[in-house]
């Protein structure tokens, strides 16, 4: 079994509550931080202990909290990144729904390591029935004197508040989030200024993912030193993975960073294995953003070598024959699914979700959509897929967000692994409306890579 | 048509809403007192409302309606009763979500984006709500209804009906 530190105590009973999270050791991290740790202390901790964002940019936390500007006399704030909205991810609604008290401590701990007084929840709009789980948790944790006024007589006050968004996939994106916030429209804005320096209001503000604030509780009880025992190289401590699509047991799971992709899609203590008896046809591992890979490039790298659940590992190969972990959002297809359509699915919204400042996006989307849908409903032609290339070569990289570059992102992938079950689209567009393309060749072992020439 | 105007009670939640923020910051309250508005008067969000609001925070009616038009939670036009959202993203599509859209489409006689005669139904389709190990699935309310069949789906309509009666 692998070590948990984030859902270890998600399955007892009565966990949601104060009573029974503190009974089971639940802010012994946050007194320690603020009794005899200080905040600079925590900062470095989290900075030795490796924590990488989890949303899915994988920026190392510690270094992110450090760049917070400190001008005199001006407020700080921590706001919580709950707008999870990637497709395939679904992880911080379980971790807010049954452990709300970890993300509370969390905030506490990180609020006071940047010395804010008011940290902000922004969670996604359609998770409607979660506030009221976050604002008991927050409320029982007001009584206890866990937050409020001078916290444990250090002097430190801190204020939670949970805002909801409203259905809009680009809040997730830290400075739309921080404008939604304002009361704006969701429009990222041009940085710099980064929030570190403006964020919120004008002020000083750090943004992070709800499990990536969580993680920081187990940092400080167990110490930076011993977080990194957890996991790989680069890759520290544990990470949530959601895993949808074809799988015998989709869920929510917490891995440490050391066990192979093969292990986590087939091992009964995680997904265990591709329903139906079905075979393994293409995987988008971390979320809808991240390249997907077939089955082949999944299981082992070009190399030929293993592939890990790490940031590295699977990336190994760059975008050529890898991909990322991203946010953790691990959705499987198996032998009978069609890449056209779910790219197609994924083209669709992006195009919804666009925020429509940069044109290259707003009109970009559009076009994919168009013409993923002509290949998909056969009505394609072969010059449609170099025309699908060439769009979302020009997104990429020339949007004010990144919002563009996870459009673009998909529908290259697909068509770079995936060329043939796009060129029998436009071949057969009888049968594509009526059958799928299959597993064809993407299961098959790769070709040993080439001696190193001499 | 009923007079766009929150009672005490939520007048009061409204307060307790801008009260969360800094001084002069009441704008950030905008899509919390939207949502607020929108349950309270009928589910949608006329210009009237959108009006009503802008006079509680303060604010210009544009700025109201920049926002409620940007984000996809807010109806712009009147729903029915009870209003299925249906996810048909990537996840949900591979676990058979468009068998289910189409299965309510013949169950309630309607097509996306349409509300039975009644004005008891909507169908609308939505982008990804977070549910993927769970799907296919929709947003019925304030809750996820998840693992969708058709005979889920025939429950989930006489539950509606009965509610409503």
């Amino acid at each position: 079994m692998g070590r948990k530190l984030l859902l270890d105590k998600a399955h007892i009973e009565g966990i949601r509550y104060y009573d029974t999270y503190r009974a089971n050791g639940g802010y012994a991290a946050a007194e320690k931080a603020l009794k005899s740790m200080g905040a600079e202390a925590v900062v470095e901790e989290v900075k030795k202990s490796g924590l990488r964002g989890r949303g899915g940019a994988g920026f190392p936390t510690g270094l992110k909290w450090s760049f917070i500007a400190k001008p005199e006399g001006v407020p700080r704030y921590l706001v919580c990144n709950a707008d999870e909205s990637e497709p395939g991810t679904f992880k911080d609604r379980y971790l807010m729904e049954f452990i709300p008290h970890l993300l509370v401590e969390g905030l506490l701990i990180s609020s006071f390591a940047l010395g804010a007084n008011r940290a902000y929840i922004y969670i996604r709009g359609e998770y409607a029935w979660i506030p009221d789980i976050l604002e008991q948790a927050i409320a029982e944790a007001k009584n206890k004197g866990w937050l409020g006024k001078n916290i444990l007589g250090t002097g430190y006050d801190l204020e939670i508040f949970v805002q909801r968004g409203a259905g809009a996939y680009i809040c997730g994106e830290e400075t739309a989030l921080l404008e939604s916030l304002e009361g704006k429209r969701g429009n990222p804005r041009i940085k710099p200024p980064f929030p570190a320096v403006k964020g919120l209001w004008g002020c000083p503000t750090v943004v992070n993912n709800v499990e990536t604030i969580a993680a920081v509780v187990p940092i400080i009880n167990i110490g930076g030193d011993e977080y990194i025992k957890f996991g790989i190289g680069k890759s520290t401590g544990t990470k949530l993975i959601s895993a949808c699509g074809n799988i015998n047991k989709p869920g929510v799971y917490e891995i440490e960073m050391n066990i192979s992709v093969e292990e986590f899609i087939y091992s009964d203590e995680y997904c265990g294995g591709i329903k139906g008896g079905k075979r393994l046809k293409a995987c988008i591992p971390g979320g809808s953003s991240v390249p997907v890979l077939p089955a082949n490039l999944l299981l082992k790298t070009a190399k030929g070598e293993t592939r890990m659940m790490t940031y590295e590992s699977l990336n190994d190969g760059g975008f050529a024959t890898g991909s990322m972990l991203g946010s953790g959002g691990f959705i499987v297809m198996d032998e009978d699914q069609c890449i056209v359509r779910n790219t197609l699915t994924f083209a669709r919204f992006y195009h919804h979700e666009s925020c429509g400042q940069c044109s290259p996006c707003r009109e970009g989307t559009g076009w994919m959509k168009k013409v993923l849908h002509n290949i998909e409903y056969g009505k394609g032609k072969m010059s449609d897929i170099d025309l699908l290339w060439d769009i979302q070569r020009k997104i990429e990289g020339n949007t004010i967000c990144p919002l563009g570059d996870a459009a673009a992102w998909p529908v290259a992938a697909a068509i770079r692994h995936f060329r043939d079950e796009f060129e029998w689209h436009v071949k057969h567009p009888d049968e594509a409306l009526t059958r799928n393309f299959g597993l064809a060749h993407y299961a098959d072992p790769l070709p040993a890579p080439a001696p190193a020439a001499v | 048509m009923a007079v766009v105007q929150f009672s005490e009670e939520k007048l009061n939640k409204v307060k307790e809403i801008i009260a969360r923020y800094p001084e002069g910051k009441q704008k950030s309250a905008l899509i919390p007192v939207l949502h607020l508005a929108q349950e309270e008067f009928g589910g949608w969000l006329s210009a009237e409302t959108m009006d009503y609001v802008a006079g509680i925070l303060q604010i210009t009616p544009i700025e109201v309606y920049e926002v409620a038009t940007f984000y996809s939670m807010f109806n712009l036009k009147p729903v029915g009763k009870y209003l299925f959202e249906v996810c048909q993203t990537g996840p949900c599509m591979v676990s058979g979500s468009d068998q289910i859209i189409d299965y309510i489409k013949n169950k309630l006689g309607i097509g996306v984006g349409e509300t039975t005669p009644d004005g008891m139904f909507t169908l609308k389709t939505v982008e990804c709500l977070g549910a993927c190990g769970y799907a296919p699935m929709m947003q019925l309310g304030k809750h996820f209804r998840e693992h969708l069949t058709p005979a889920k789906v025939d429950e989930i309509i006489a539950e509606c009906r009965a509610k409503a009666n």
